[in-house]
């Protein structure tokens, strides 16, 4: 075998000091060095700005390269042998194109050029993916061996391996060996469900292989089986809350106050809270031809126009976030999209609502800092959906001390498709076709992984969990199976995502059955056992069913675009999962087993009030003081260097952009898409998520949110009245009463929420065990956290308004009462004591109303800009119209009613509200159609560039929009975005 | 006659039905071809009025944004698409599509060694803004002639800036009448970042070979091309349509004129 190894170096010596190289390691037994010399040359640099030579890898060429000598240290970073090497194969593909057959293989390296004073181990640890990939660091004029030795493990085979199947002892295992064998293999499994799995081979006669156990370890795994959202709850409650009166408005809320008297018992929070309140949502409509598929399919679908569909799923893919923001970040955006792939359709838009610990914070041992997590994380999300070419268009980033060790990283896409396009029409015979990118070890025991807590050794237990995507394989799969679609040619697809292939077919075969023989996957590299094939969460994979008469058209589709595909395996009629590796048998067992076998999990459930933690740090400050902290406070600041990181663009369809106004600078409320071109129908997309509020009572948390998320739809000119919307919990260990009683509110209040508004859920997601134990022991679980994501009907996008003010002499009206409830509040945040204040609680019944007519005014045309309340309350989304519009305004607050502080007034953040620009000549129209509703005019539009704000004869607040948005677009100053 | 385009697709291709959308309101129709299939034969670029090669991120852009897809066009398609360019049929090549266009030699278009590249952004930041663009009223770019405002369009791109390997090289595409775009500033004055948003020599945003018949920019004109897509239309009058529209308007024409 022949190595050689090319180096391109820039041209012109950055200014950094610290210059970067690409190093290619191509190895072939009929290498030739006319070969290498031909890719140096046409292939692997850039001449006009890079320059490149090459040599034979040996000590002699090492040692006689002319290394950089300004350089004090190098530091050479590279792909770990098996993992997914993308310029690696890029450089091989390149050389069959130029007719070049030799390369067997290639590899490429980046090289760091460190200055002297640079601590090269600190600059590793900056650069390098430390689960898959591996960094050298050496020293100019020093000897070479090291550098050799270190090429030649990125090259070398991997060790051969023979296919083993191994037996588990389950069936002489009592209780504690049954526990130390889930807790050794990262099943996740407790005991109450291991000796289900032992009763169950014990009843078989004999015990299982280690294919069978992992199996049904991913199945009954927290991320595919949702076993704490299908337990049976006994919630109980320390005390009685002060509820709303009318039970009819918040029933959920109303039954779980009898759990202070006695156990409240919930068989399945997802039937009883979710399923239920969109089938009662439903039934209320009779309209049958809206939610096409809730809680059914990979994405839920909604009809959109007369001949089409629209479907939207989000996923969280925190744990390995934590780990590896990069790829933890990328693969979650990679797994969604196909999830919407997965219902047939074409993904049109991606969603992206992130929390991380403080930008200034830092993290305990063994913990990434909040700075490299974000970084990572925002990166991850760009690479894939920009590569994907798909528009990134909504989203929030928060951010909160509980993140830090367990950050939250939310993806969401909406995908479109002719109606009735996704099929499931499985028969038995239909083959088992696998496409897409090729199965290695890459993100074993992801689904068990995401089920654990985080100590400070995980990184080290489960690097494998850790996942590394390649987007352009995915974007091929994604143009190969919409033109299968379009012709017909399967009967059903899923995707392959947590627990593999095991996952994939188990649940594609659940009612009928199916056998598959592993030795057919294609590999990424040789010496997987059957198991790791088996259960690999390898990236940008699909599973579809394709009846036999299609198999060769199908197969020849994928060949013609480069797209890997393979039949594996054939679904049946025996209602069995069999799987076999080179003829041996993997997996036999029974779908039913697999599927219905797992023990309803109890758990247990009690209620105490809580508290938003605070401390009154902030000494005394007027309110331009405050208002100028608050627009920097990362929660609020401007996040424009994320969004223009991100293609908004791409598609063309996105008519409101993240962001408006005459600098295309300010905050816009939701996105707006008009996804078929010639027709004006289009879709508001947005989210509500207030972590803050959830420490004191998840319950009007998660009222909190879902108005959030429709305040946001309807404040552009979304139909609220057509709008469906998501859940995502995100929450701490469900197996602590206090931890599972939130999560049991904020169910309840899903439910109380989704009827009262009309809103259907079509799909929801939770991620639970977000904790952190540290090495003393502690354990940390994050803030509750539940994301609502709202997807509108918008009847003409024409019609649509954004927040930046539009002119000088409109008129400013408040809309929505204020309340005395700075409890939660940014203000709060802040470290301004707030007394005995309560949580913004929604009403239910007024919020309804006051979207519903503000929805008609912004559709009658007598609206000009609007903009929801929300963090920071009226000063803040006041501050940003005037900054995004370029217009002053002068707004005198002692209008409010409700007899509330000047506080409360200012920055208090009740629900429901909005701030109005209407011109004078259609002030009498918008305060007729808002009769009913508390309107309060407050101002209007100056030219003056000042935002002034009075409380009658004296003026609180007096700022130049340009201060204002100097304060803002500081905020995520210590994030390197 | 409707002028038929052929959209080149490739992995990672992904501007394509944006593409297409432009091509069909300025008149023309539009076909979506794997690269494969003109590589093999089963379509022939000749049967074409005009080439675009849209936005993406061909193969991955791992060798260097466009790279592998140049490799494609001078190797797997090199006689058609010079023949093409020879017969004077438009060709436009967009973000990705203009790296492709650069990176096989086909623009500038002169026979001597690459002299000219697109590379790394200044901020070193993958960008998604609207930029204001100059038709310079000296090019040759058949694509541009009688735009004579500025236009506003998108671009997003990481690797955007125009280099060159020395300054005849820059000095042979004034004079050859190759500049076809410049970023200005949307008020008329000195041209910064982020009006120049990635630090391109002489604030070029597009080149067209010395013949005008094959035109690269950085920006986007196929997603400017229906009114509500530009970033103020709820603040400014209703436009009649997007500032992109008109390139591929004059292509359609010229096309036809062929």
């Amino acid at each position: 075998m022949s190595h050689f190894l090319v180096t391109v170096t820039p041209r012109e010596l950055p200014t950094t000091g610290e210059s970067v190289h690409t190093l290619y390691l191509l190895s072939g037994a009929e290498l030739a060095p006319a070969d290498v010399a031909r890719m140096t040359a046409e292939l692997l640099h850039d001449p006009v700005v890079q320059q490149a030579h090459w040599c034979e890898l040996s000590q002699a060429a090492l040692d006689a390269e002319d290394l950089e000598l300004h350089a004090a240290s190098l530091l050479e970073i590279a792909y770990r042998p098996g993992v997914t090497d993308n310029p690696g194969e890029s450089a091989a593909e390149g050389a069959r194109r130029l007719g070049i057959t030799t390369v067997e293989q290639a590899r490429a390296l980046s090289r760091y050029l460190l200055p002297a004073g640079v601590d090269a181990q600190q600059r590793a640890r900056e650069l390098a993916i430390d689960l898959v990939q591996t960094t050298l660091i050496s020293h100019p004029g020093a000897d070479q061996a090291q550098r050799l030795a270190f090429y030649h493990m990125l090259v070398a085979p991997p060790p051969p391996a023979t296919p083993v199947i191994t037996r588990v002892p389950l069936r002489a295992a009592d209780d504690a060996e049954l526990l130390r064998i889930s807790r050794a293999g990262v099943l996740a499994l407790d005991l109450d469900e291991m000796r289900t799995v032992r009763d169950y081979f014990a009843q078989l006669g004999r015990d299982p292989s280690d294919g069978e156990l992992e199996t049904i370890a991913q199945t009954w795994s927290e991320h595919c089986s949702h076993k704490t959202f299908k337990a049976k709850v006994r919630y109980r409650q320390q005390a009685g809350s002060s509820l709303p009166a009318d039970a009819d408005l918040y029933p959920m809320l109303h039954l779980l106050e009898r759990g202070q008297s006695e156990v409240v018992e919930i068989d399945s929070m997802i039937k009883t809270f979710l399923m239920h309140a969109t089938q009662k949502v439903l039934a209320d409509r009779d309209e049958a031809d809206w939610v096409l598929s809730a809680f059914v399919d990979n994405a839920g679908i909604i009809a959109f126009g007369p001949d089409h569909e629209v479907s939207f799923k989000v996923e969280t893919h925190n744990h390995p976030s934590a780990l590896e923001p990069f790829g933890g970040a990328n693969t979650g955006v990679g797994g969604v999209i196909r999830d919407v792939l997965g219902v047939s359709a074409r993904p049109i838009a991606n969603t992206d609502i992130l929390c991380f610990g403080m930008p200034d914070g830092s993290a305990p041992a063994g913990v990434l800092a909040p700075q490299r997590i974000a970084t990572g994380v925002v990166a991850g999300v760009r690479d894939y959906g920009n590569k994907l070419g798909i528009p990134t268009v909504n989203g929030a980033v928060l951010f909160d001390p509980g993140y830090t060790a367990n950050p939250l990283v939310y993806c969401g896409t909406l995908g479109i498709a002719p109606r009735g396009s996704n099929p499931h029409n499985i028969q038995p015979g239909d083959a088992v076709v696998v496409l897409g990118g090729r199965t290695g070890r890459d993100g074993i025991h992801g689904a068990t992984f995401s089920s654990i807590e985080l100590t400070h050794s995980t990184a080290a237990e489960v690097g494998s969990a850790v996942q590394i995507g390649d987007p352009i394989t995915e974007k091929k799969l994604l143009d190969v199976l919409l033109q299968a679609r379009d012709m017909g040619l399967y009967s059903a697809i899923t995707d392959c995502g947590a627990g593999g292939l095991s996952s994939a077919v188990g649940e594609m075969g659940a009612e009928i059955g199916a056998a598959v023989e592993l030795e057919q996957v294609p590999l990424k590299y040789a010496g997987l056992q059957p198991w790791e094939v088996w259960l690999s969460e390898a990236q940008e994979r699909m599973v579809l069913a394709v009846p036999p008469a299609n198999l060769a058209a199908f197969l020849d589709l994928c060949a013609s675009e480069d797209v890997e595909a393979c039949a594996i395996g054939h679904f049946s009629d025996d209602k069995h999962l069999r799987v076999t590796h080179g003829g041996q048998t993997l997996v036999d067992i029974d779908m039913a087993f697999l599927h219905d076998g797992r023990p309803q999990r109890v758990l247990e459930a009690h209620w105490q009030p809580g508290q938003v933690a605070s401390a009154a740090t902030l000494p005394a400050a007027t309110p331009s003081e405050l208002l100028l902290r608050l627009m920097a406070h990362p929660n609020i600041a401007s996040k424009e260097r994320i969004i223009r990181s991100y293609d908004h663009e791409i598609g063309g369809a996105t008519v409101v952009k993240p962001l408006v106004g005459v600098k295309s600078d300010g905050p816009g409320d939701a996105a707006v898409l008009q996804p078929l071109p010639r027709s004006s129908e289009g879709l508001a997309l947005a989210c509500g998520i207030n972590p803050r509020y959830g420490f004191a009572d998840p319950y009007w948390m998660t009222l909190a949110a879902v108005d959030e998320a429709l305040r946001n739809v309807v404040a552009v000119g979304g139909d609220p009245n057509r709008t469906v919307i998501l859940d995502n919990f995100c929450w701490g260990d469900p197996r602590q009463p206090d931890r599972m009683a939130g999560l049991v509110r904020s169910g309840a209040a899903c439910y109380d929420a989704a009827v009262a508004f009309g809103t259907p859920f079509i799909s929801g997601k939770d991620s639970l065990n977000n904790e952190y134990r540290d090495a003393s022991g502690q354990r940390v679980a994050i803030p509750p956290t539940l994301l609502i994501s709202a997807l509108a009907h918008v009847p003409d996008v024409r019609r649509c308004v954004t927040m930046d003010l539009k002119a000088a002499g409109n008129r400013l009206y408040l809309v929505g009462a204020t309340g005395e409830d700075l409890q939660g509040s940014h203000l709060q945040a802040l470290g301004v004591e707030v007394g005995a204040s309560d949580l913004p609680r929604v009403d239910l019944a007024v919020a309804r109303e006051t979207f519903a007519k503000l929805y008609a005014a912004i559709s009658a045309g007598t609206v000009r800009a609007c903009h929801d309340l929300s963090e920071g309350g009226l000063a803040v989304a006041a501050a940003e119209m005037a900054l995004a519009g370029g217009f002053g305004l002068e707004l005198d607050i002692a209008a409010i009613p409700g007899g509330v502080s000047r506080t409360a007034r200012l920055f208090g953040e009740s629900p429901s509200r909005f701030l109005v620009e209407v011109a004078p000549e259609q002030a009498a129209a918008f305060t007729t159609q808002m009769m009913g509703i508390t309107l309060t005019a407050l101002g209007s539009v100056t030219d003056t560039g000042q935002v002034v704000v009075r409380d009658g004869a004296e003026r609180l607040v007096d700022l130049g929009t340009a201060a204002l948005k100097a304060a803002w677009q500081s905020g995520l100053a210590p994030l390197s975005l | 006659m409707t002028p038929n385009v052929l959209i080149l697709r490739a992995p990672g291709i992904n501007r394509d039905a944006d593409a297409a959308l432009a091509c069909e309101l300025a008149g023309a129709t539009a076909e979506r071809v794997h690269v494969n299939r003109v590589a093999e034969g089963a379509v022939r670029l000749c049967d074409y009025a005009m080439l675009i090669i849209p936005g993406g991120f061909s193969y991955g852009d791992h060798l260097g944004a466009g790279k592998l897809l140049a490799v494609d066009l001078a190797h797997r398609l090199g006689d058609q698409i010079r023949d093409f360019v020879a017969d004077g049929r438009p060709v436009i090549g967009i973000c990705n599509g203009f790296q492709v266009l650069v990176k096989s030699g086909v623009l500038p278009g002169d026979a001597g060694p690459p002299s000219v590249t697109l590379t790394e952004n200044c901020s070193a930041r993958f960008e998604c803004r609207w930029v204001h663009l100059q038709a310079d009223p000296q090019s040759r770019c058949i694509f541009t002639r009688g735009i004579e405002l500025p236009i506003e369009i998108p671009i997003a791109h990481g690797e955007g800036r125009i280099a060159v390997s020395d300054d005849a090289a820059l000095e042979r595409l004034r004079a050859g009448g190759q500049v076809a775009l410049r970023y200005v500033a949307e008020d008329g004055g000195a041209v910064n970042y982020p009006a120049n948003p990635n630090g391109s020599l002489d604030n070029i945003a597009g080149l067209c070979n010395p013949q005008g018949n094959v035109l690269g920019l950085m920006p986007h004109p196929e997603n400017a091309v229906l009114p509500q897509q530009h970033p103020r239309w709820t603040r400014e009058p209703w436009r009649i349509a997007g500032d992109g529209l008109a390139l591929f308007q004059n292509a359609v024409a010229y096309a036809k004129s062929l």
